[in-house]
């Protein structure tokens, strides 16, 4: 693609929604739209169509700061052998148990 | 082939006649976008709303045709009528312009013009005398809202977008402002209408839908042409030369195969 087109595609958006009150935005997808108005609008038709939605987001993919995959051994992989850190490592005693 | 039914052409059909076959027909010309808008978000968008309008139609010709006798399902009035029982204003059979699928221009400008009149009709429609006709305006006015926020949004866009999309938005403005006026027309099935509490006659939403309406072009830079002596007559049943390919399109299975569902 040359410089030319990249610069005439509309900004990738990066849509998040809510589907009921109470619980958190999810990230399920991403769009093209020119700005977060039309960001907006376009997300609620591609993405809450079928009542998924409560309460739509939309973030600039551009200004999410991402983790290398490259790193992904160095910041990943050393949890893997720390099953102390999980709660339930740890024995209850039994007055406390079912907590 | 299936022969075509006789509807009794009552003041109160012939009203919510116009209102379903309003939808029922924009619907089809929205629909003939699906796979053909501009962009993959907004071929989603159009084909939501032709699907929104469908469904308006299915509750109006369903109510329509329980209001006969004997009755008719929403089916048969949907794709057995013949062309003169067709009761949309002319506005909405026009096509999407020039080729297929059309010019996005004036499909977003006849949105606007159609969604601002059907928003103001079920704002009104909502305290029909019809309870059922009532409910159906219930459920709509939340539709036609969105469409036109959806529609308002790319007018303005395009008519405060680059020198190309405006020009084509004012050349949308000047083709299609001359089949407002019908809109609007007084006679006595809209009075026989008001006068029963059934619904509101359509001149009565006029002022509305200028200022709305009016609101949108300015903010858009798009100025409407002078008006003109023509008159459209879609809403009595007599239609332009375009509405005959839509029906052969919408009726093609129905008349081949008799009672054909999914």
């Amino acid at each position: 693609m040359t410089e030319t087109q990249t610069q005439n595609e509309w900004p990738l958006w990066e849509v998040f929604v809510r589907s009921r009150a109470g619980l958190d935005h999810k990230h399920c997808g991403s769009l093209h739209a020119a700005d977060a108005q039309m960001a907006i609008q376009m997300a609620r038709d591609v993405y809450t169509r079928r009542q998924e939605g409560a309460s739509v987001w939309v973030v600039p993919s551009s200004q999410i700061t991402a983790s290398d995959p490259a790193d992904k051994g160095m910041y990943f992989d050393p949890a893997e052998d720390k099953v102390y850190r999980h709660p339930t490592f740890y024995k209850l005693p039994k007055e406390v148990d079912h907590m | 082939m299936t022969a075509s039914i006789q509807i009794q052409k009552t003041p109160e059909l012939q009203y919510l006649l116009r209102l379903g076959d309003t939808c029922l027909i924009l619907g089809q010309r929205l629909g003939e976008w699906c796979g053909h808008a501009p962009v993959l978000e907004e071929d989603i968008a159009l084909t939501n709303m032709a699907l929104d309008l469908i469904g308006q139609a299915r509750a109006l010709l369903t109510r329509a045709g329980q209001l006969q006798s004997p009755a008719f399902d929403e089916d048969q009035l949907a794709f057995l009528r013949d062309e003169r029982d067709y009761l949309n204003p002319t506005l909405v059979e026009l096509p999407n312009g020039a080729g297929r699928p059309g010019d996005f221009a004036l499909t977003v400008l006849r949105n606007l013009m159609v969604a601002t009149l059907l928003k103001l009709l079920w704002q009104k429609l909502a305290e029909s005398s019809d309870s059922e006709l009532a409910a159906i305006a219930g459920k709509a006015i939340k539709e036609a809202r969105y469409h036109q926020q959806h529609a308002a949004d790319w007018v303005v866009r395009l008519g405060d977008g680059t020198d190309e999309s405006h020009r084509r938005s004012q050349a949308a403005l000047d083709a299609l402002w001359r089949y407002t006026p019908e809109l609007f027309e007084a006679d006595a099935v809209d009075e026989a209408a008001a006068a029963s509490g059934l619904g509101p006659r359509w001149a009565d939403v006029r002022e509305a839908w200028m200022a709305e309406v009016g609101d949108v072009l300015a903010e858009a830079g798009l100025k409407p042409p002078a008006d003109s002596v023509f008159r459209s007559t879609g809403k009595t049943g007599v239609h332009t030369e375009h509405m005959g390919y839509i029906l052969a399109e919408m009726q093609h299975l129905q008349r081949a195969y008799p009672g054909g569902a999914w």
